[in-house]
């Protein structure tokens, strides 16, 4: 039997079922720390899940030469963490490459917004990403992981050589340290609360 | 017997089987994060795919997200939505949770989720 032992959930893992459940994407480019950031933060061990493209992404996934190969599987991580009792919150790791816009595009729907994880030794690395985020109507917040070897850049270096909105928050992290990580997601969520329009009374 | 996740070959019948053919779920509510879970745990379970078994033993014990259920039966999420779908027109299943009354972010939603970041 496929998916016995190893991969049944922990205790502790199941849900009422009658939780409000919200998503937040970690994009960035491969290798940037997503898997970490997620692990950091999950509450529950982290799972992949996978989604297939088919026929219906051929415009954007070129498979010409691979006449054996009619779909492509991206694997998604993710992570779980209950925010209160009646709210859980789910933090999907997100392949920045365009081509996958198909499935990106189901994972955003509904989604409150995006952390962009940045490593700033290879900083253009993250610009696809950042176009994706906006073609997929996120809103997004840029948060450096701190590499030992990451040069020292500013703030404002940063935000220049990214062309971020003024608006938009950049913070620094670590994906290995939970506070760190925590700072980062609520960055993200004021920033999210003053996009609202004003609340009428 | 177990292979582990990266040595598995191919299942032994193609993604097409499991879902009986068919490329789209019958309903389509369900997202990455719908939660899961058991409508009437005694109702009858013949006529059901090994998989959509699994599906629920998966759930007896409680709800779990749609990547949850697709995580731990190592199932693509475009195929397992398929196979919810067929258990929810069976009265198997229920989607209890609250996620398609947010599409859209409220304060209230948004400050409840700050709230909680700070707590964690």
């Amino acid at each position: 039997m496929r998916g016995s032992t190893t991969s049944n959930p922990a205790e502790g893992t199941y849900l009422r079922g009658d939780e409000t459940t919200v998503k937040i994407l970690v994009a960035g480019p491969f290798s940037v720390g997503k898997t970490t950031f997620i692990g950091t933060m999950s509450q529950i061990r982290p799972l992949k899940t996978e989604e297939v493209m088919t026929a219906a992404s051929t415009a954007v996934d070129d498979l010409r030469g691979r006449p054996d190969k009619h779909e492509t599987t991206v694997a998604l991580d993710f992570g779980r963490l209950s925010l209160n009792d009646k709210l859980v919150l789910y933090l999907f790791g997100a392949p920045g490459q365009e081509r996958f816009f198909p499935i990106l595009s189901h994972l955003a729907h509904g989604a409150l917004g995006a952390l962009v994880l940045v490593d700033t030794r290879h900083l253009a690395q993250s610009y696809p990403v950042m176009g994706v985020v906006e073609q997929l109507g996120l809103s997004y917040a840029i948060a450096v992981n701190q590499f030992p070897d990451s040069p020292p850049y500013t703030a404002d270096e940063l935000r220049a050589a990214m062309d971020l909105p003024a608006d938009a928050p950049l913070v620094f992290c670590d994906a290995r340290d939970q506070p760190s990580s925590k700072q980062a997601l609520i960055r993200l969520v004021s920033y999210l609360l003053t996009l609202l329009p004003e609340s009428t009374p | 017997m177990t292979a582990s996740r990266r040595t598995r070959g191919p299942g032994l019948v193609g993604l097409h089987v499991v879902t009986g053919g068919r490329y789209e779920p019958s309903r389509n509510h369900f997202d990455f994060v719908t939660s899961v879970c058991l409508a009437n745990p005694g109702l009858e379970r013949t006529g059901l795919t090994p998989e959509q078994r699994r599906v629920l033993e998966l759930c007896q014990p409680g709800a779990l997200s749609v990547a949850e259920v697709g995580a731990y039966l190592e199932l693509p999420l475009s195929v397992l939505r398929i196979l919810l779908a067929d258990l929810m027109e069976r009265g198997h299943i229920t989607t209890n949770g609250k996620f398609y009354a947010v599409q859209t972010a409220d304060r209230q939603l948004l400050e409840a989720v700050l709230e909680g970041l700070h707590n964690l």
